[in-house]
């Protein structure tokens, strides 16, 4: 008797036509005709993809990882990834291989008429197969995902550390959202280059925006106030809410910090220490 | 390399720079392997009374980063955990060789036996 | 380079460190300071790292010892041109100079010397606002 796998690469070669009409048709109700993926592109992933398998059933592949589906996967790994990115759901997904199942299970159907038990042994290699590259995709998209995650925890970190100058070498860093320690290290690498940058003696931290604070990023902080020290210039912490403060007092290190309770109180002092006075003027109303 | 005297120090420092660079590490990274490394050479010539540095860049998924491994055939260390600690010194320094070197490294193992000499491996990555 | 050069400029000597020095000539350095403070009566030491791409605690040692020695011979140190990431580092390691006098730049660094010594009055331009800051 023939081999079950390469009598499903003669089926999928041969009536690849149906395959794919019947397979399309099934995706496009899936996906609820929301059309994110052109049709055109639709039908090439669906014909690419079943010829890199069919030669892959062809070579003796029996298991989803043999080398000879090396550029089934390949493909599966591109819509996946592609869909991922693409903000498609796992099912969505998934669905791109396991709606295959239908379309080919009829063809095999259609082949052997009648043979139900020739039928019954294609079909259930067919579903071994199709789950193998079924999980195989699903690796795929979450590996995507957390590709996507990660660039945008990235540029969340850079989108979130903006110093601001306040005066002539007075420095602000508004501090908004959670810090976790990842984050605080970029923000105070900032910081610290932009007092270089601008030549700048003052810095102001402020941390009104900030819920709470770890041990770890209370001691980030710390840090940076004793590495901007280093580099000549000095810092002022405002906006300390209470949690925040018993924290720092219960590593136990308070004692370096200038804190003032807001921006504006911070400001006020930046101004005294350069030698600023601020003098309200009588405006003539115009 | 060698390390066997004080010029030694300043080579191992520059190999090392090179090396960060090349693996792609960020100029704090950088700057903290390279202290890291002044401080472990400057050891092995003063307590391990000379030794060498190995310097090699590893480039695996997802970490990258520089990974050194000093070795001397010196007196060794009678007792790690005093030896990691901060501020403690047997040669007049600031005690803060180890224990610093400890702080700016990812990774951070030391092997030694008395009368035998002494292995540290560090690596930082990105 | 067998020695590193100290300036002298007016009051205060100036001493720029620009690549990686060995530690003999960092110890050269030290004994040299303090010779050229009593010989020239200089009031202040500015030491400018601004060209080091690392300090460790070997240097750090040294800043600490020059700006302690300094100040028994009344003369302020003044540590200028810190790179960020050597700061950072320097913290990590344990260090933090408390010894020793900071500045952004060697101009930023010579008004915080001339400060310490003249009282000098500095950016007195607001004539009309002469009364006290309030206290913050």
């Amino acid at each position: 008797m023939e081999d079950g796998f390469a009598a499903l690469s003669k089926i999928v070669s041969e009536r690849e036509s149906e395959i794919v009409a019947h397979w399309r048709q099934l995706l496009v109700t899936a996906s609820g005709g929301t059309g994110r993926i052109k049709d055109a592109e639709v039908e090439k992933q669906c014909r690419d993809f079943l010829s890199a398998f069919a030669a892959g059933l062809g070579a003796g592949a029996t298991v989803a990882t043999d080398p000879a589906f090396d550029s089934a996967r390949e493909l599966l790994g591109g819509v996946s990834q592609s869909r991922a990115n693409q903000g498609f759901t796992p099912t969505e997904t998934a669905t791109f291989v396991f709606s295959l199942k239908e379309p080919l299970f009829e063809q095999v159907r259609a082949s052997y008429p009648d043979d139900t038990a020739r039928v019954a042994s294609l079909g259930w290699d067919m579903t071994q197969i199709l789950d193998q590259l079924g999980l195989y995709t699903m690796e795929v998209y979450q590996r995507s995902r957390e590709d996507v995650v990660r660039r945008q925890q990235d540029e969340i970190a850079e989108l979130s550390t903006p110093v601001v100058k306040l005066w002539e070498g007075i420095l602000a860093l508004p501090l908004i959202g959670t810090l976790d320690s990842a984050r605080t290290q970029v923000v105070m690498e900032n910081l610290l280059q932009a007092i270089v940058d601008q030549s700048a003696d003052l810095a102001i931290i402020d941390i009104t925006g900030v819920p709470t604070v770890d041990t770890l990023v209370a001691q980030h902080l710390l840090k940076t106030i004793a590495a901007a020290r280093l580099m000549g210039a000095d810092c002022i912490v405002s906006g300390i809410r209470p949690q925040i403060a018993q924290t720092m007092v219960h590593l136990g290190v308070e004692l370096d910090v200038v804190s003032k309770a807001t921006l504006a109180d911070a400001l006020a002092l930046a101004f005294q220490r350069t030698g600023r006075t601020v003098v309200r003027k009588a405006v003539a109303k115009g | 390399m060698p390390i066997r005297e004080s010029d030694d120090v300043v080579r191992v420092r520059q190999a090392v720079r090179v090396q960060a660079v090349a693996a792609g590490l960020g100029l704090v990274d950088q700057t903290k392997i390279v202290t890291a490394a002044s401080e472990l050479a400057r050891n092995t010539l003063d307590y391990g009374l000379g030794g060498t540095v190995r310097i090699e860049t590893f480039t695996g998924n997802p970490r990258r980063g520089v990974r050194l491994t000093f070795e001397d055939n010196g007196p060794g260390i009678p007792d790690l955990e005093r030896a990691l600690t901060d501020g403690y010194t047997t040669g007049g320094g600031l005690g803060l060789g180890l224990s610093g070197a400890r702080r700016l490294c990812n990774e951070f193992e030391i092997e030694s036996v008395v009368g035998q000499g002494t292995r540290i491996t560090i690596a930082r990555w990105k | 380079m067998d020695r590193i050069p100290i300036l002298k400029l007016g009051r205060a000597l100036l001493v720029s460190i620009q690549v990686d020095i060995h530690d003999r000539l960092a110890k050269a350095l030290e004994e040299d300071l303090s010779e050229r403070i009593v010989a020239t009566g200089a009031r202040g030491v500015m030491i400018d790292i601004s060209g080091l791409e690392i300090v460790d605690s070997f240097m750090g040692r040294m800043l600490d010892n020059i700006a302690a020695v300094s100040r028994l011979l009344d003369a302020d140190t003044v540590v200028v041109g810190m790179r960020p990431a050597v700061a950072i580092t320097l913290v990590e390691l344990g260090l933090s100079l408390t010894g020793v006098k900071t500045a952004l730049n060697v101009e930023r660094g010579m008004t915080l010397i001339g400060s310490g010594q003249y009282e000098e009055i500095e950016g007195d331009d607001a004539p009309g606002g002469g009364d006290e800051r309030d206290e913050g």
